[in-house]
């Protein structure tokens, strides 16, 4: 689905990593943990192609994704499913308007109202549909940016620290709707540096524990 | 034509995902209505420029003017010589009291001009195809010496060119005009896609492509031009319309016939200038912003 390969990406000429490889499979659960700064943001942006490899490849669903036009690009998008650490939402939509986005931007606003009043449903934010996303608490919003990742039923879903500003009880609920997914056969992919959090989900999923260092990526298999 | 059509219909989503900015919006709309209301009063006057350089064309070479000596009594032959030669709808010499009337603005009522050596004058009104010129010069400064055959080019000519150049004087400002709005709105809309970045990022982040981004600020700036133009025509019209009837020139300032087509469609050229400018600009920007 998503292949990186030999890539390389640094900024103002430190090299933040080099040669990395991973592939994510089908269906597959990974977390991605490493200390601040060690490129885990810069890594799930290559994967949605927000970032361009700076030497290696990036294949996007079997494209090379250094040769795909905008357009392209966007097309690929509709594929992966983004849970920002910051929530961007269009402060001037409501919270119903903002999941159906990614709809609407493919011309498939039609198909919103039913699938909409049920996703709202499933991440709790019936009451909330028509505010306006600075209304929103920090859940919510992580809910909220959870429900327009998967409102296209993406092929992948990428999360970036989706925990990090909720408290644990509501970490564990988006968590579970991430679980939820994977089991749905979407292939999961999380940044976080909470261990904690990855302890807690052991039981529920089959999950590969990536750990990104010093440029480097390993895989922590089950031994955490 | 898709992404005509697509404007025109609309989506109402897709019009929502950039935010409203009332003051550039008021802005747009206010400065497309000042240059449309411009564009239709330079259109007025270049429209009624034409058609006075046309009647202008069309009456004066028709007819010319035999001017005979006071004191020859050559008219008649004058007249035989008009008749017979082909080409020459009609000759009539002018009476006295017409006579009396083209003088009368330089002389005053009160001089008699019975004592005044008076050139007799002759209307002559030209056949199609019409006669020769040179041909009927040559005869009557052979037959009747002093007469002069005036076909009156020596200032029709002069005063169509005029009249010409103020209808391409009039299309160069319209076309300056229509270029100021593509530039404001280009301005504008730049302006627009620099405010929204954070917007553009969300929208290429849930998959929108260029042309659905694009879409959304062509066709606000594309309406808001639209309604502006269209406001300045109908101001424009209004005050054409209302103009003193002054006489001459400015009794012809207007519309008329077919020329009312242009104030009809000139919202939609702004609209489609605007289209075009935004969609620019946007693509421009969009290309930018990776």
């Amino acid at each position: 689905m998503i292949e990186l390969d030999k890539v390389s990406y640094g900024h103002g000429g430190a090299a933040l990593f080099s040669q990395l490889s991973l592939t994510l499979v089908p269906g597959s659960f990974q977390f991605l943990t490493g200390p601040s700064g060690a490129g885990k943001t810069t890594l799930l942006r290559l994967c949605y192609a927000d970032l361009r490899a700076q030497r290696g490849k990036v294949r996007l669903f079997g494209q090379d994704a250094n040769t795909l036009d905008r357009d392209a690009v966007a097309m690929s998008r509709r594929r992966i499913g983004v849970v920002h650490q910051d929530c961007q939402f269009l402060d001037h939509l409501s919270v119903a308007e903002n999941i159906a986005l990614p709809l609407s931007v493919a011309d498939r606003a039609a198909e919103a109202s039913e699938n909409l009043k049920e996703l709202l449903a499933w991440v709790g934010l019936s009451k909330q549909s028509a505010q306006r996303p600075p209304e929103l608490s920090g859940g919510e919003r992580q809910r909220a940016a959870l429900a327009r990742a998967v409102i296209m039923s993406p092929d992948v879903i990428i999360a970036d620290e989706p925990t990090g500003n909720v408290d644990w009880e509501m970490s564990q609920r988006l968590l579970a709707l991430l679980v939820e997914l994977n089991k749905m056969g979407k292939t999961v992919l999380i940044a976080t540096h909470d261990l904690a959090m990855i302890r807690s989900l052991k039981s529920d999923v089959d999950a590969r524990v990536l750990r990104l260092k010093d440029g480097l990526l390993t895989t922590a298999g089950a031994v955490l | 034509m898709k992404a005509l059509l697509d404007l025109i219909i609309g989506d109402p989503q897709a019009d929502r995902v950039v935010p409203p900015t009332g003051l550039t919006a008021r802005l747009t709309v206010f400065v497309a209505a000042v240059m449309a209301f411009l564009a239709v009063i330079s259109l007025a006057l270049s429209l009624s420029a034409g058609r006075v350089a046309d009647r202008w064309a069309d009456e004066l070479a028709q007819a010319a003017t035999l001017r005979l000596p006071a004191e020859t009594d050559q008219l008649q032959k004058a007249l035989q010589i008009l008749e017979t030669t082909p080409g020459v709808a009609s000759a009539r010499a002018l009476t006295k009291e017409e006579q009396e009337a083209l003088l009368t603005p330089w002389f005053g009522t009160d001089l008699q001009l019975e004592n005044l050596p008076i050139p007799q004058l002759v209307e002559v009104i030209a056949d199609d195809p019409p006669y020769d010129l040179a041909g009927l010069e040559a005869r009557f400064a052979a037959e009747i010496p002093g007469a002069v055959f005036d076909d009156h080019g020596s200032w029709r000519d002069p005063l169509v060119a005029a009249a010409m150049r103020v209808r391409l004087i009039g299309a160069v400002v319209i076309l300056l005009i229509f270029a100021s709005v593509g530039a404001m709105i280009t301005l504008a809309a730049q302006a627009s896609l620099a405010a929204n970045v954070q917007v553009i990022r969300v929208l290429r982040l849930v998959g929108a492509r260029d042309v659905y981004i694009a879409r959304a600020f062509v066709r606000r700036f594309t309406l808001r031009a639209g309604v502006g133009a269209m406001l300045g025509v109908v101001s424009g019209v209004i005050v054409v319309q209302v103009l003193p009837d002054g006489g001459g020139f400015f009794a012809e300032i207007g519309f008329a016939g077919a020329g009312w087509i242009w104030p009809v469609i000139m919202p939609l050229l702004a609209a489609g200038v605007a289209f075009l400018a935004t969609r620019a600009a946007a693509m421009a920007r969009l290309k930018e912003q990776t």
